[in-house]
């Protein structure tokens, strides 16, 4: 007999599973058609015919083989296009930008490029569940810092100075923010960079959901003056084309990280699905206008959500990016985990306790909006029961 | 930042929309919703409110047919006045006039083939200025007004997390 117990790796083992499993797990019993799902982050609609279009004709084509390390030349040359045209940032396509695996492998990469064995990485949460995971596997030590509901959830400077120390390597910046729909402005930006300025920190800038911004333009980063050369961009094809099982994103960031990523990427993946590629080339050419259309109906969809919680009186602050509500849901008595587990068993409506994106989530629940009006419009119905019966 | 047009892209995807859930997507009042719409029912901007119905899937028997007509125009009255007696047959779903090799584009739906059939050469085929017919027979509808007929499976395998 093995003892597997004894022959994993510790780091690994001390890793958590991802809190939300058990949701999906009660979710998959349920006959499908009477549950509605709010819970998974990722758009309904399927990505547009001309870019699925493009990933087939690659195919008929044959290129099926793989990718120089980095991605195709032409793709990160659109890549470089694009960021230029939708967000004012440059960079070089020959040795700024990887296209990845996803935003997913972009964010590893960045932290094993970037973490020594005791380096501290702060992290906001709430926030998407893998950065603190990913600075542990580096034997990276992960420092959370909790945001708040009054100020919508941004990073201050304060909570930011507080949280650095002499072993300070990495701040992680994951706005538009994945659960709390949270944005920094550019002042809001400017305040973390006043504290930055004068120290060696990097920023780990996660901004896959650029844009998906409602009354205002994304700011980067590295938009700021001298904050280009710590920053590490991160984007990607998921969320902004409704691409998530394409598995494309990218990184952009100063040329000597990122030729050390290049060389993780290198032994770990060798390069990103080809097909992906093509059909991400065909996104970045045609795609502003159906990044603009789904723009809109996810608009559409978060002010009539938001207009169901305000009516049912539950508290939540106007998310003003990603396709996410964070109402708190202190005033029933019960924990986000309760209320998430009474309202799927009770009503057959999934979302997320807000617990499971960090410390700071409790008392919030996670809704995804980007669903159709009438399931978010049975979804509130329901709301409206079950709430009357607690 | 939404202006009146988008009441109507959003009634044109589901009519049964109601002002308030309408006034909540655009930021705007529920009073205001409601009299646009009442204005653009009143102008006919819009006409009527209706339902997709993919009949093939019930028990009811149906032929729908496409049928380009070649008209010669009569004079000061253009085409118009010959679209209009084609129009009034309750058979007729649309009538388009096209450019190309024949002016009239017209759709039919009827129980059967014979009734189709009987439109053309009875009604059709008869009326003063018509030149010619060509009938064509719709065999599957794959996509009407937006709305695929074929609704793609549920993928199996979801994520846990994202
Ligand atoms: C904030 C955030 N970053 C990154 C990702 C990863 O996305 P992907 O790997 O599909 O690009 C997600 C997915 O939910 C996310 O919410």
């Amino acid at each position: 007999m093995m003892d597997y117990e004894r022959l994993l790796s510790d780091n690994v083992k001390s890793l958590k599973p991802s809190g939300i499993r058990k949701f999906f797990d009660i979710l998959e019993e349920m006959k499908s058609g009477e549950a509605i799902s709010l819970g998974i982050g990722e758009p309904d609609f399927v990505t547009p015919w001309h870019i699925r279009d493009a990933g087939i004709y690659s195919l008929e084509k044959g290129y099926t083989k793989y990718t120089g390390n980095a991605g195709l030349m032409r793709l990160r040359q659109e890549i470089a296009l694009y960021l230029k045209r939708r967000f004012g940032l440059e960079y070089h396509y020959k040795d700024q930008i990887i296209v990845t695996v996803g935003g997913s492998e972009a964010i590893d990469l960045a932290v094993r490029a970037l973490v020594n064995p005791g380096d501290e990485v702060i992290i906001p949460v709430p926030s998407f569940v893998c950065y603190g995971p990913v600075t542990a596997l580096a034997c990276g030590k992960p420092v959370y810092v909790e945001t708040k509901v009054e100020n919508e959830f941004r990073l201050t400077a304060e909570e930011l100075r507080a949280a650095i120390t002499p072993r300070t390597k990495l701040l992680v910046l994951p706005y538009p923010n994945n659960p709390t729909g949270g944005i920094m402005e550019r002042a809001d930006l400017e305040a973390l960079a006043d504290v930055l300025r004068g120290t060696d920190i990097m920023v780990l800038s996660d901004e896959i959901y650029a844009e998906l911004t409602y009354g205002q333009h994304h700011v980067s980063m590295a938009n700021l003056p001298d904050m280009k050369e710590r920053t590490i961009v991160v984007n990607g094809f998921s969320k902004s084309y409704a691409m998530t099982g394409w598995r494309m994103g990218y990184v952009c960031g100063p040329a000597p990280v990122i030729s050390q990523m290049l060389k993780i990427h290198q032994y770990a993946i060798m390069s990103a699905p080809t097909t992906s590629q093509y059909a991400a080339i065909e996104a970045m050419r045609e795609g502003d206008g159906d990044i603009e259309s789904m723009r809109r109906d996810y608009d559409f969809r978060r002010r009539f959500m938001l207009d169901g919680l305000k009516a049912l009186e539950l508290d939540c602050f106007e998310p003003k990016g990603a396709f996410y509500m964070f109402p708190c849901i202190r005033k029933t008595g019960l924990s986000s985990e309760e209320f998430c587990e009474r309202f799927l068993l009770e009503e057959k409506v999934a979302v997320i306790p807000g617990g499971a994106f960090g410390s700071g989530g409790e008392g919030f629940v996670r809704m995804c909006y980007a669903s159709s009006i009438d399931n978010i419009s049975e979804a509130l119905n329901r709301l409206e029961r079950f709430l009357k019966r607690l | 930042m939404y202006d009146t047009n988008d009441i109507l892209r959003l009634l044109e995807k589901d009519g049964r929309l109601t002002p308030q859930q309408i006034a909540a997507m655009l930021a705007m009042e529920p009073e205001q919703v409601k009299a646009f719409i009442e204005k653009s029912e009143a102008d006919g901007v819009i006409l009527k409110y209706t339902t997709l119905i993919d009949w093939d899937k019930t028990t009811e028997e149906s032929v729908k047919a496409l049928i380009e007509v070649k008209i010669a125009p009569q004079r000061g009255e253009g085409f118009d006045r010959i679209a209009q007696r084609i129009y009034q047959y309750e058979e007729v779903d649309s009538v388009y006039l096209m450019s190309g090799n024949f002016d009239l584009a017209v759709y039919i739906t009827a129980k059967t083939i014979k009734d189709v059939a009987e439109f053309v050469y009875a009604r059709l085929a008869p009326l003063e200025g018509v030149t010619a017919t060509a009938t064509h027979f719709i065999l599957k509808k794959y996509k009407e007004m937006g709305c695929a007929y074929v609704v793609p499976s549920e993928q199996e395998e979801r994520i846990n997390f994202a």
